[in-house]
């Protein structure tokens, strides 16, 4: 069963490599959305699924990635030293609001942090000497990386769909570490963990902190691939896009957000068929969804493989093909 | 408006933002109000909110299209607000969810908000819409300062409306089952107290309140399908500054919001008003988390 799991992500790994061969420019693009906003809500997925804290400040963290990257090039900073800059300018940030802001949890911080990706939006909207307000920057170029030009949207794809191996790996090998086991303990039960002798609030921040600092990436990615950004991109619209990616998806879920992700993306455009209605008949859509499946699409899986189990009891347990710590509650 | 203002005494300006303040914060009371009534019966936080407060103004409007005069218009939207987001809000979206914890219905709730809004637009009109006042506007002057009966008149009806309401709560049988209800729902039940009807009524209350809301507001802002992302918000931070499990909490909140939005924009900055209240918000959250008035919520193992 195990094995399933891994020929599951080898296959759908050679599909991505291999699609953008087959799709139109507007569907690389799509797919390189995908790509993108999948690194934002696997950072959103530690903060929510593993530590357990909803946060609605991703979508923030996603602007300050973006802006920072733009304003870095623009004033001639290369590149990957801009990207870096956006990760480790959104970790400071998400850790001097999580410190404060930890301290009070569950819903409290669903409103705070909803409060700072406001504030985020007023600051990015009229503070014109630096953003340039409503009217946004463009003509955002992208980066030629050791020789190789990512101006094609092809190879840009091929740059986001890498960027997103590279970091999911980084999480997958975090939360394998001390320090993971440590954020799945604080999901499962947070009273439990500290009396075990966890600095429960210092893990939390800390996967407050990592999980910002992806959502800062994804941000520096988001900007050269649309080539424009502007403050309305990122207000509280984008922060419930990746709240309900990963809840979608499946939270606390490894693969949840990719899962997440793909739905937002592309559901939206497979209902254009419906004109003008798309949006009415997407936001059905997740409703029904909500209603029928609310552990997401993989909690569905999860329940269905274990249903399969009970009646062949000589499998091994379900978790490990979805790289499960232990049970959801 | 500020713009008015520099020509008359500061006094003067300052009543005339104070009575203008009272009036909108009087409306966001009432849909905060509602907010929190959800959430203390059914644990629903309700993203949805300010799309319930857009809708109405359209049922009214949809009316008056059919050739019903103002009054009936109001009522028949009163009445198909508390059909729709009281009672199959309930029973199509919340009931179903309940049981799976906040989350599942909070991602809900804010695909229901985008799914209101874009059937306001696809179905009657993106373009804002002139809605009817309750009263002509007159300009009042007392002591120099200009208020108008719009805004007497809105303060009025709300006032009416939070009074009524807390008759409701506080002295009769029903109200005091209904706040048994939130505040325990297996003591309730153990006292005999039906708390699923409870719960529903609830619901039927905040339908009630928003089409309310929605009548007090839509002659000020006129009738738009993008009304409730301001309106929704207002009310939330209304909620949680005042106290989320309170509704004296959620009305004080409602007023200090609506004072503190008319004097920011005139003596601050008015780019930087929507500012203000997130401010008090997360102040609020770090010193007292819960609200003003709120109760402590005891810590479940």
């Amino acid at each position: 069963m195990k094995r399933l799991g891994s020929v599951a992500v080898v296959a759908a790994a050679i599909f991505a490599v291999a699609i953008p061969f087959f799709l139109k420019p507007y569907g690389v693009y799509l797919i390189s959305t995908w790509a993108v906003l999948t690194i934002a809500a696997i950072g959103l997925n530690l903060t929510l699924g593993y530590a357990g804290q909803v946060s609605l400040a991703q979508g923030a963290f996603v602007g300050i990635g973006a802006y920072t990257v733009t304003l870095l090039m623009q004033a001639g900073c290369p590149y990957p030293l801009a990207f870096v800059a956006a990760g480790l300018l959104c970790f400071g940030i998400g850790w001097i609001l999580g410190y404060p802001a930890l301290r009070v949890q569950h819903h409290y911080l669903a409103f705070v942090t909803l409060a700072f990706t406001t504030l985020v939006f007023l600051v990015l909207r009229n503070e014109e000497w630096l953003t340039h307000g409503t009217y946004g920057i463009s003509g955002i170029g992208r980066p030629t990386l050791l020789g190789w030009s990512t101006v094609s949207a092809r190879s840009f794809y091929f740059f986001c769909f890498g960027m997103l191996c590279v970091l999911a790996a980084a999480t997958w090998w975090m939360l394998r570490s001390p320090w993971g086991r440590a954020f799945v303990a604080l999901r499962e039960n947070p009273l439990r963990a500290l009396s075990l002798g966890l600095d429960t609030q210092r893990y939390t921040l800390m996967a407050f902190a990592i999980g910002s600092s992806l959502g800062g990436l994804a941000g520096a990615l988001y900007a050269p691939l649309v080539q424009f950004i502007e403050p309305g991109s990122f207000a509280l619209g984008l922060s419930f896009n990746l709240l309900l990616m990963v809840i979608v998806g499946g939270s606390g879920y490894f693969f949840g957000p990719f899962v997440g992700a793909l739905i937002a993306v592309l559901l939206p455009e497979w209902v254009r068929i419906t004109e003008g209605y798309y949006l009415m008949v997407y936001a059905a859509l997740i409703m029904l969804m909500m209603a029928f499946c609310p552990y997401g699409v993989l909690g569905m899986v999860e329940r269905a493989i274990k249903a399969a189990t009970r009646r062949n009891p000589s499998s091994p347990a379900p978790a490990a093909v979805l790289g499960v710590e232990g049970t959801r509650s | 408006m500020p713009g008015g203002s520099q020509a008359r005494a500061p006094m003067a300006s300052f009543i005339q933002l104070l009575v203008s303040g009272l009036a909108t914060g009087a409306i966001y009371a009432l849909i905060a109000v509602g907010f929190t009534l959800l959430w203390q019966t059914s644990q629903t936080i309700n993203f949805a909110q300010g799309e319930f407060v857009m809708l109405p103004a359209f049922f009214i409007l949809a009316s008056m299209n059919w050739g019903a005069p103002f009054w009936l218009a109001a009522l028949i939207g009163i009445a198909l607000s508390i059909l729709v987001l009281g009672l199959l809000f309930k029973l199509i979206i919340v009931d179903p969810m309940l049981r799976h914890g906040v989350l599942p219905l909070v991602i809900s709730t804010i695909a229901l908000s985008l799914f209101l809004k874009e059937a306001a637009k696809n179905f009657y009109s993106s373009q804002a819409q002139p809605f009817p006042a309750l009263v002509p506007s007159v300009d009042l002057h007392f002591f120099g300062a200009v208020v108008s009966t719009q805004s007497l008149a809105v303060l009025a009806v709300a006032v009416v409306t939070v009074v009524a309401l807390n008759l409701l709560l506080n002295k009769t049988r029903l109200g005091r089952s209904m706040q048994a209800t939130a505040q325990n729902p297996t003591l309730a039940r153990i006292l005999g107290i039906p708390v699923r009807r409870m719960v529903l009524y609830t619901f039927l209350i905040n339908g009630a309140l928003v089409a309310i809301a929605s009548i007090l507001i839509s002659p000020i802002y006129l009738a738009k399908f993008t009304n409730g992302e301001t309106l929704g918000m207002a009310a939330f931070l209304a909620a949680i500054i005042g106290g989320f499990n309170q509704v004296r909490g959620a009305i004080l909140g409602g007023f200090i919001l609506g004072i503190l939005d008319n004097l920011s924009a005139a003596y601050v900055s008015s780019t930087y008003r929507g500012a203000f209240p997130l401010l008090i918000l997360i102040a609020v959250i770090l010193w007292r988390p819960q609200g003003l008035l709120g109760r402590v919520e005891e810590r479940t193992v």
